[in-house]
C-alpha cells in the first residue's frame, strides 16, 4: 500500500518541503501538491514530453520518475524561467516566433530547450531537431520552434560576448 | 492513467534488496523507470512491490577492472553516452547509445535496465551480443556470472531469476586492429528500430580477417548473431570482403511482423542494415569507402 512521505527539495531555487504519496509521479506532485501547473500531462508513459523538467541539471519526463525518488534534488520548472515577471529570452523568442499555437507542449519544449542551450550554446540545426525529437507538437510544425531556439542562441552568444568585452 | 496501487521499498544496500527480492511476492526492480513506469502508468504492469535500487551505493559507474571494462547495471545512459573508457575503448558502443531513446529518457534510464527489460530492439542489450558481455547477477544464493550466449531467453525475457537482481555487465574491449560499423533504422528519430545492426572485423598486417563479429538486432525476439557468416568470413581478405554471405545469412533468420512492418520487409531491412555495418566496419579499417 502507498504510504506519505515528506521530501525535502529545491523547486525553482527555493528549498522546498513536500509531503508526497509514493504512489503519485514528480509530474502530478507539482501540479497538485506544489501548486505549480505549468508542467503539462499529456501522455503520461514518456512519449510526448510535455511534462519534461529540469532535474539536477539534466532534463527528465516527470511523468516517469515518483515524486518520492526526488528527495534531495534541484528542480527547475516552466515557473522559474521568467524572471520576476519578465520572459526570458528563450520564451520571448517564441512568442516572437509563433513557436506556439495551443500552447499545451510549450512548457517541455522550453525546458527540453532551456537543458540544451546550456550545455550546447551554438547549436546547428539538426542539434535542436534531435533534442526536440522527444516532445510532441501537434500545431505548429516545429518550424517556429527550431528558428525561436536558433535565434536565442545566437542572442544569448552574442550578450555573452557583449559581457566578456564591457568593464 | 496512473499506476495502480503498490508497495515502495528502497533498500539501501545489496544485501537488502536480495532480502527483499527472495522474500516479496509480485516485486519488480526499479532502475531508470523508462520501461517500467510507462508499462505501470499503462497498467500492462501491476506490481505488488516496488524496490527502488537508485539509492543502492556501488550499482552506478564505468571502471576498468585490467582488460575489462566494468558498466553497474545502475549507471545512466547519458553517463554511458558521455564516458571517456567508453568513447577510447568501446566506440561501438557509443555510436550505438546515441540512438538510445531521446536526452530525457537518457537522464533517468540505465544501461542494466535494458539488458534486464529486453526490447528486441533495444541497442544497449545488443550491444552486449555483439561484444560477448559477461552478466554479474547477485542475489539470496550468491553470485553468479551469465554470458551474453545465454542472458537472451526470448521476447522481454532475460536469464534473471525472480530472486536475483543484475550488478554489473563487464565487456572485453577488442584490440589490435579492428574496424566497427553500428546501423539502425528507425522511422523517426529515438523511436525503437525496426531493424539495426552492427559488425565488427579485425585483421592481421596481411589484411586477412582474424575476427569477425556480425549482430543483427529487432528483427528476431532477441538480437541475433551470424554466427556461419562470421566463420566464413575468417581467413579470408579484407579487400575481398563476401558481403553476399552475410547479406544471405541475415535474410535467414526468423523476422517478426507487426501491425507496421511485415516480416519479409524487416528481414530485407535486417539484411540491409548488416551490409551497410559490415561496410562501414571495412571502410573504418581502410580508411577509404570502397
Amino acid at each position: 500500500m502507498s504510504r506519505t512521505v515528506s521530501i525535502q527539495l529545491t523547486i525553482n531555487g527555493r528549498a522546498t518541503s513536500l509531503d508526497v504519496d509514493t504512489r503519485v509521479n514528480l509530474a502530478d506532485t507539482l501540479r497538485h501538491v506544489a501548486g505549480l501547473t505549468g508542467t503539462h500531462v499529456g501522455c503520461e508513459h514518456g512519449v510526448c514530453g510535455a511534462c519534461t523538467v529540469i532535474v539536477d541539471n539534466r532534463p527528465v519526463r516527470s511523468c516517469l520518475m515518483l515524486a518520492v525518488q526526488a528527495e534531495g534534488t534541484n528542480i527547475e520548472t516552466i515557473e522559474g524561467l521568467a524572471n520576476n515577471g519578465e520572459l526570458s529570452t528563450l520564451q520571448k523568442a517564441f512568442s516572437e516566433h509563433h513557436a506556439l499555437q495551443c500552447g499545451f507542449c510549450t512548457p517541455g519544449m522550453l525546458m527540453t530547450i532551456e537543458s540544451l542551450l546550456r550545455e550546447t550554446p551554438d547549436p546547428t540545426e539538426e542539434d535542436v531537431r534531435i533534442a526536440l525529437s522527444g516532445n510532441l507538437c501537434r500545431c505548429t510544425g516545429y518550424q517556429g520552434i527550431v528558428e525561436a531556439t536558433l535565434a536565442t542562441a545566437k542572442t544569448l552568444r552574442q550578450e555573452k560576448a557583449l559581457g566578456a568585452v564591457a568593464p | 492513467m496512473k499506476a495502480s496501487d503498490f508497495t515502495y521499498h528502497r533498500p539501501s544496500s545489496a544485501q537488502e534488496l536480495a532480502g527483499l527480492l527472495a522474500s516479496l511476492e509480485n516485486a519488480k526492480v526499479l532502475a531508470g523507470g523508462q520501461s517500467l513506469m510507462p508499462m505501470m502508468n499503462l497498467r500492462l504492469l501491476a506490481p505488488e512491490h516496488l524496490i527502488d535500487i537508485n539509492k543502492i551505493p556501488g550499482l552506478a559507474g564505468i571502471r576498468r577492472d585490467g582488460d575489462v571494462i566494468e558498466i553497474g547495471a545502475m549507471t545512466r545512459q547519458v553517463d554511458v553516452l558521455e564516458s571517456e573508457i567508453i568513447a577510447k575503448d568501446l566506440p561501438v558502443l557509443k555510436a550505438a547509445l546515441e540512438h538510445v531513446g531521446h536526452v530525457q529518457t537518457r537522464s533517468r534510464g540505465t544501461f542494466g535496465g535494458s539488458c534486464c527489460h529486453l526490447d528486441p530492439a533495444a541497442e544497449q542489450p545488443a550491444l552486449c551480443r555483439l561484444l560477448d558481455a559477461e552478466f554479474r547477477v547477485n542475489g539470496a544464493r550468491g553470485i553468479r556470472v551469465v554470458q551474453a550466449a545465454d542472458w537472451f531467453q526470448g521476447m522481454l525475457e532475460s536469464a534473471l531469476a525472480e530472486d536475483e537482481f543484475l550488478e554489473a555487465i563487464r565487456i572485453k574491449p577488442w584490440t589490435g586492429s579492428y574496424g566497427y560499423g553500428f546501423e539502425e533504422y528507425a522511422r523517426r528519430h529515438g523511436d525503437f528500430a525496426i531493424a539495426g545492426a552492427a559488425a565488427m572485423l579485425a585483421v592481421d598486417e596481411t589484411q586477412s580477417i582474424t575476427r569477425a563479429a556480425l549482430m543483427i538486432f529487432g528483427v528476431e525476439a532477441s538480437p541475433a548473431r551470424l554466427a556461419n557468416a562470421e566463420a566464413a568470413l575468417v581467413g579470408t581478405k579484407l579487400p575481398d570482403l563476401d558481403v553476399a554471405i552475410v547479406t544471405s545469412a541475415a535474410r535467414g533468420l526468423e523476422a517478426m511482423s507487426d501491425v507496421h512492418v511485415s516480416a519479409d520487409y524487416r528481414s530485407h531491412l535486417g539484411s540491409v542494415m548488416i551490409k551497410r555495418a559490415l561496410l562501414k566496419a571495412k571502410q573504418h579499417l581502410t580508411g577509404s569507402s570502397t
